[in-house]
């Protein structure tokens, strides 16, 4: 996924035009080495800002919100196995889940990656 | 254990110095056949492959295990401010009262004629926490302070449905311990998070906001997980009482209010009590500790059974509480711990507890001010029994908390509780308890200093500290991802 495509949430997630969401570089680098990572079941419905994943470093686990709202269509797998995926490749294999968007202005409404830079910087 | 194949083995492991046939006591040859019958023993669960014990002399045992212990860090050794696990000094009487045979020869279920004087000690020890707690009832039953949780919670439950009510919520502020949302969990009821202020309280407008007939009770840290006493404590009590919840306190922090505050005075509905954090009793090695549980008036009748009643002139056990959430231990608790806890309140006295909490929180307060200079970010606000301070601004570039607590143990300090709470950046909690003189406050403090000098000069020091400790730093992240708990002979870990 390329950073510029995508959109975010001010408490450090990004989701994509298709669905796919994860968590951004930023956050990565905040929650440290990723040691566990659960993941919402296919189906669930979410409304956005919704606790659906928990990530967990040796230093604290982290609840991970829904960017919009919709139902969990699929899930990375991979990261049972091999949860530092998060921190080495937080947009692309390290993606957490896809979601079927309800209502696609939701998604517009979240920040660009240059406001999601300046919120950043603001911080 | 072998934690880094890289590094010198301190002391191999039993399994590794075992000789074939090398015995502590020579036994005499077995007269009785050593294969088990079919009939007594299914095939199928017996030993294929015998059994690899380690075969070793007794002073090779004796050795090992004085070693070990020998390389253990531990408050009869050295200073332990580890925040809300407040490791204080267990008085040494106190073990040696537990130990007298009465005790120890006691045994559950003999009867109450037969053991007047454990009842009385259990009933009088509920007397002695009502009184310091300001509330009216407590059970002694809970093993921990999590299972005081569960069962403080399972209390507020009943009571709501006794009333008809069905309150399926509990607000938690995003400062509590991360028991609190377990046992709620536990408890079949859902939590919702209350914020917090940029100074570390509870945001009272979103508690206001969050309130409604739904919630069941509030889960209050008083002090507060960052060390702060909650200044609208009343405020937050009234309109929870007014929304028809209750007020639970999480009793962790107890350490700073005995003898000054009673949190039954404040709108304390239900606590637990970490006797091992208050009440001096030894934890660490996980257990046993005891959560006893304390209530008001109103949600007596809901305490777990059986309780110790006083009958006339005689002590006993009842089960006639019928709206009792039932039993929560099977019988009336850790007894050991409880003791120490009876034993550690007659020795203090009312008076004592006072100077106990005003103590712990005069010590907290004396670090607070002597790191001030040192952590950029502290609070501006007097602390209670622990100060919190955030590591953001006061290290050198790329040194994180984690590093400083590692270099601690290098000066012979304990490192504090590290990342919590959660709400403050690069946390370090420090919590010295009223057992420390002013002289070790001092040498951390110094020892602080030096490591943030350290952090700015020398800053590898602290990336690979600890440098003198028998084992090294240790990889968290490989331990918890490819967690290995299991020993295998011969294996090479």
């Amino acid at each position: 996924m390329n950073p510029n495509d995508l959109r975010y949430t001010k408490s450090h997630e990004w989701i994509s035009a298709d669905g796919t969401a994860g968590v951004t570089d930023h956050a990565q680098h905040e929650i440290t080495d990723v040691v566990f990572v659960e993941l919402p079941k296919v189906g669930r419905v979410c409304k956005s800002a919704e606790a659906c994943c928990v990530v967990e470093s040796v230093k604290a686990a982290f609840d991970i919100y829904t960017p919009v709202s919709g139902e969990i269509i699929s899930i990375n797998t991979d990261l049972s196995g091999n949860p530092g995926l998060v921190n080495q490749s937080p947009y692309e294999a390290g993606w957490l889940y896809k979601m079927k968007i309800s209502d696609d202005s939701e998604r517009e409404k979240l920040m660009t990656y240059e406001q999601y830079q300046e919120f950043l910087k603001s911080n | 254990m072998n934690m880094n194949s890289q590094e010198k083995i301190i002391e191999p492991l039993l399994f590794e110095k075992s000789v074939p046939d090398r015995a502590g006591i020579p036994l005499p040859a077995s007269d009785v056949p050593v294969t088990l019958e079919e009939s007594h023993f299914p095939a199928s669960y017996q030993r294929k492959t015998p059994c690899e014990w380690p075969e070793l002399s007794e002073p090779q045992v004796v050795r090992h295990f004085t070693r070990l212990s020998q390389l253990n860090y531990s408050i009869d050794t050295h200073f332990y401010p580890l925040g809300s696990c407040t490791m204080k000094h267990n008085p040494k009487v106190n073990e040696r009262l537990v130990l007298l045979p009465d005790f120890v020869n006691l045994h559950p279920l003999r009867p109450h004629v037969l053991s007047q004087g454990i009842l009385e000690i259990l009933f009088q020890t509920e007397k002695w926490l009502c009184e310091l707690c300001g509330m009216d009832a407590f059970t002694l039953q809970p093993s921990a302070g999590a299972q005081g949780e569960l069962t403080g919670i399972l209390v507020g439950r009943a009571y709501h449905e006794s009333r008809g009510e069905k309150r399926p919520v509990v607000l938690i502020p995003d400062s509590a311990h991360g028991t609190n949302p377990a046992s709620v969990a536990v408890a079949g009821l859902s939590v919702v998070t209350v914020k917090s202020t940029d100074q570390g309280h509870v945001d009272v407008e979103d508690l206001k906001a969050k309130l409604n007939k739904e919630v069941a009770l509030i889960m209050m840290t008083v002090p507060s997980t960052l060390g702060l006493f909650e200044p609208r404590m009343a405020e937050i009590a009234k309109t929870v009482h007014e929304a028809g919840a209750l007020v639970y306190m999480d009793g962790a922090n107890l350490n700073a209010l005995v003898g000054l505050v009673k949190p039954g005075d404040i709108g304390v509905d239900i606590l637990h009590v970490n006797v091992h954090k208050t009440f001096s009793t030894p934890h660490g090695g996980g257990g046993p500790g005891a959560g006893p549980v304390g209530v008001k008036k109103h949600l007596e009748d809901f305490l777990p059974v059986p309780r110790v009643i006083k009958d006339k002139d005689v002590y006993r056990r009842s089960l006639n509480y019928p709206k009792s959430i039932g039993r929560v231990h099977g019988f009336q608790g850790n007894i050991g711990v409880l003791l120490r806890a009876y034993c550690y309140m007659r020795l203090q006295g009312l008076e004592g507890f006072r100077e106990m909490s005003e103590s712990a929180i005069l010590s907290a307060n004396y670090l607070r001010a002597k790191l001030k200079t040192l952590f950029p970010k502290m609070s501006k606000e007097y602390c209670m029994h622990e100060v919190v301070v955030s590591g953001e601004g006061a290290f050198g570039p790329g040194i994180r908390t984690l590093d400083v607590a590692k270099r601690l143990l290098d000066y012979g300090f304990y490192a504090p509780t590290i990342y919590f709470p959660l709400i403050v950046p690069e946390a370090m909690m420090i919590e010295p308890t009223e057992n420390e003189t002013k002289e070790t406050l001092d040498s951390f403090c110094q020892a602080m200093e030096k490591i943030i000098e350290e952090s700015k000069n020398e800053p590898d020091k602290l990336k690979s500290a600890p440098l003198t400790t028998p084992v090294r730093r240790l990889d968290e992240v490989k331990a918890a991802r490819q967690l290995n708990l299991k020993y295998t002979v011969n294996s090479n870990l």
